[in-house]
């Protein structure tokens, strides 16, 4: 037998587990060697910690009973609430609880989101793509390469275009693709004319196979300004290499103010103000997102009457993961030198003041539609009642920026989720949960269900069929009353 | 007295919950307050003990089916051995491929025979048995996928119907499969005879050699799985319709088999979205629709 298998004693089928593995009931599993019990319906404990949650199964068949407990320490999530099988009856369920004098009603349900997609923020340097290009997923097109941020490249991905306006297969591979990001799989995308990404909620993006490790510390002219104090007396220039903005020590206001000469460098690209370059190569994988591999590629020759030999000059990346040191020849050409441990300390310095780069998923959707009705008779009015702040909005429990103007659109980062919060129907669309929680008497005046409220001291909490988590720390706790009131 | 059997009715108040190890059932019947009572008392009286009881034989029952007249002792172990048995003499079958059938068909046995019920159903983690009253029917919701609770299509069992069992098999579902469909649903008599069918014919919608399909032998993933060496797809690339169609074919064509021989009366095949359902005279059954009606959509 297997020896990194344990026996599970948890039955008398006595099943050998495999570590990664279930038993045969699927309840119990090996994890690294422990045998675990593991649950799917979900509900946020609120706990001190993230931690261990376990309290009885969930049925096999996914069946949910109709119930669900909401309580000052319990808020119960829609993830799971709406699907069934086999007789596949979801309902809104709508539970009251007295929360601080006050009677809380939590709606609870899980909507089917057509009008929906994720923003993905990939912290990187490197060329993904233009701007506007097709990005793939298992070959079909699933979203756009949208704006460059600070530091990071935003993806825009699903939407009801990709969803419903295309083929059945790009349909599907929208929907494939949305729900493995916003459950927190890892997902290949292909950007036409670009790179290939391995992309994961709260993971280091892998670009074409290598795994990006530093968010840049800023823009090449913004390195300068950072650095240039610890450059000064140390080095005689230094260009920090950015396929956006590319920094000039001796010419930038930075090291004009410290008094650094100029040193006759001349630069490739377009200068837009002093020490301040663009487009000195063409946008790549390599050097500060450029596509350069030898960094004197970007510079022009020295100003004879300028430069003198023995001009030290530095080159570094906006991450510090690229740097090449030059002294200049009696020719004036520069020529490469081991770099000396007093700017060792700066490049060193540039990599620490990176963040580690991320991706991260936020997901979007319209909740402005039918669903409303289930929650009240005059869908309308649950809009405004989001809107002036008296209902609060959660998916899966974490908080959610509700976009202003018409209707309810939200946003909310996956990671801040359960996981696994995410389903889908064949549509294809997307399956999220979603919560509304408001007072009672604010329920009773935007013409909620008042006869389908069912009070917390009705349901056995200790129920099967549900998860129980701990409440995220950093999440709001969605029952709390807001601070500073409404 | 078996402790680790949970047995409490779902906060609905209809339906029976049971679970016990790997054996988790719903059960819900219709008729009179009072012998939904006692179908109820029935279901968990007879439910207590069957998981040591099949255990006292588990060597057994992971065993090909033998047919040489040894029979096991268990009344459950003996439905298992009688629904795979058809199959024993072509292919290898363990009786452990109708077990969730069998044990759902007991339990309803107990039911119907100690109360009169209108319908009442047992449903052991979507392998179904259920009993009909004349006049009264059954819709039943079908998935594409097992690990994924979206419903394709439904079918309606009326009274009149030979069907009293359902069982949905597919290589992402809960047991392993020698096959690439992601579910496969039959119609035939009995529970454990759509449980074992399901399993083969899941098992016969396949590719064989094909390079997008991951095989890895079964004992590699649970050293103590019935099938030993045998390769279970584990992941399934993406496939061409040409190649879909194939592979519903070599199913589809074993269902045909079935059917023609009584064996099953319809089965549905799932395949990456494809959907391909057999059954002469009986296929009618089975209604194939996007279904996402009965959920808000937002």
């Amino acid at each position: 037998m297997a020896d990194d298998a344990i026996r599970c004693d948890a039955c008398p089928v006595l099943c050998y587990i495999k570590p990664g593995r279930t038993g045969s009931c699927d309840r119990y599993a090996n994890a690294d060697g422990q045998l675990v019990r593991l649950d799917p319906h979900v509900l946020l404990e609120r706990a001190v910690s993230r931690g261990d949650t376990v309290v009885p199964f969930l049925e096999k068949s996914r069946e949910w009973d109709g119930a669900l407990v909401s309580g000052e320490e319990t808020f119960v999530t829609a993830i799971g609430a709406g699907t069934t099988y086999p007789d596949y009856k979801p309902a809104p369920f709508i539970i009251s609880s007295e929360i601080a004098g006050v009677d809380m009603v939590t709606v609870v349900t899980e909507g089917i989101f057509s009008y929906c997609g994720v923003k993905l923020k990939i912290d990187t340097d490197r060329h993904l793509g233009a701007e506007c290009s097709t990005v793939l997923a298992q070959g079909e097109a699933v979203g756009h390469v949208t704006t460059n941020e600070y530091g990071s490249q935003m993806l825009s991905l699903g939407g009801v275009r990709h969803l419903t306006g295309g083929s059945r297969h790009e349909g599907t591979a929208t929907c494939d693709t949305l729900l493995n990001l916003c459950n927190g799989k890892a997902v290949e995308l292909k950007i036409e004319n670009g790179a290939t990404i391995i992309v994961q909620a709260n993971h280091a993006p892998i670009v074409g196979g290598v795994q990006e490790e530093r968010m840049r510390v800023g823009c090449g002219s913004a390195t300068i300004g950072m650095f240039a104090k610890q450059w000064f007396g140390k080095v005689d220039e230094v260009v920090v290499v950015d396929d956006h903005i590319t920094g000039v020590l001796s010419e930038h206001q930075a090291g004009k103010l410290l008094g650094v000469p100029e040193s006759g460098i001349t630069m490739k690209g377009r200068r837009s103000t002093p020490g301040r370059y663009f487009r000195v190569a063409e946008p790549g994988t390599s050097w500060g997102g450029t596509n350069i591999a030898d960094p004197l590629s970007i510079l022009g020759p020295f100003d004879r009457e300028v430069a003198r030999p023995g001009l030290r000059l530095l080159m570094v990346s906006t991450t510090g993961e690229h740097y090449a040191y030059f002294e200049l020849d009696d020719a004036l050409h520069p020529v490469e030198r081991e770099l000396p441990d007093a700017l060792r300390e700066s490049v060193a310095r540039i990599r620490e003041n990176c963040e580690p780069a991320l991706c991260t998923v936020l997901f979007m959707g319209g909740a402005g539609g039918s669903l409303r009705a289930g929650v009240t008779e005059n869908p309308v009015k649950l809009t405004h009642s989001v809107r002036d702040a008296l209902t609060r909005v959660t998916c899966g429990g974490a908080p959610v920026y509700v976009w202003p103007g018409g209707g309810i659109t939200i946003m909310a980062d996956v990671s801040r989720m359960p996981e696994n919060a995410f389903g889908y129907v064949p549509t294809p669309a997307l399956v999220a949960p979603i919560e509304f929680t408001l007072t009672l008497s604010d329920y009773a005046t935007l013409g909620g269900y008042m006869d389908h409220v069912r009070p917390l001291s009705s349901i056995n909490r200790d129920e099967e069929s549900r998860r129980r988590l701990a409440a995220r720390p950093d999440n709001p706790w969605p029952l709390a009353s807001e601070k500073g009131g409404k | 007295m078996n402790r680790r059997a949970q047995i409490r009715m779902l906060t609905d108040g209809r339906r029976l919950h049971m679970q016990d190890g790997p054996i988790d059932v719903i059960v819900e019947a219709f008729g009179k307050a009072g012998e939904i009572d006692l179908a109820y008392r029935a279901a968990a009286a007879r439910f207590v003990g069957i998981l040591d009881e099949l255990c006292g034989e588990l060597e057994f029952l992971r065993r090909p089916a033998c047919t040489d007249g040894n029979l096991p002792s268990g009344a459950i172990a003996r439905r298992m051995l009688a629904a795979v048995r058809p199959y024993a003499a072509q292919t290898f079958i363990t009786p452990m491929a109708a077990v969730a059938g069998a044990v759902a068909e007991e339990i309803l046995e107990a039911m119907t025979s100690t109360a009169t019920l209108l319908r009442a159903y047992v449903n052991d983690g979507g392998d179904i048995a259920f009993h009909l009253q004349p006049r009264e029917t059954f819709i039943v919701g079908m998935v594409e996928r097992p690990d994924r609770a979206s419903l394709f299509g439904t079918t309606t069992i009326q009274s009149g119907d030979p069907i009293r069992g359902i069982a949905t098999s597919g290589w992402r579902g809960r047991s392993f499969s020698l096959g690439i469909a992601d579910a496969v649903t039959v119609l035939a008599d009995t529970a454990a005879m759509a449980d074992a069918a399901a399993t083969l014919v899941a098992n016969a919608v396949d590719l064989p050699g094909h390079p997008s399909v991951g095989r890895v032998p079964a004992c590699e993933l649970a050293p103590d799985s019935d099938l030993g060496e045998r390769l279970v797809t584990q992941s399934v690339g993406e496939l061409t319709p040409g190649e879909i169609g194939d592979a519903l074919e070599a199913g589809g064509r074993i269902a045909e088999a079935l059917c023609g021989s009584g064996l099953i009366r319809a089965a549905a095949l799932n395949l990456q979205g494809e959907t391909r359902v057999i059954g002469a005279g009986w296929s009618q059954l089975v209604e194939i629709s996007v279904c996402d009606r009965s959920m808000v959509h937002a």
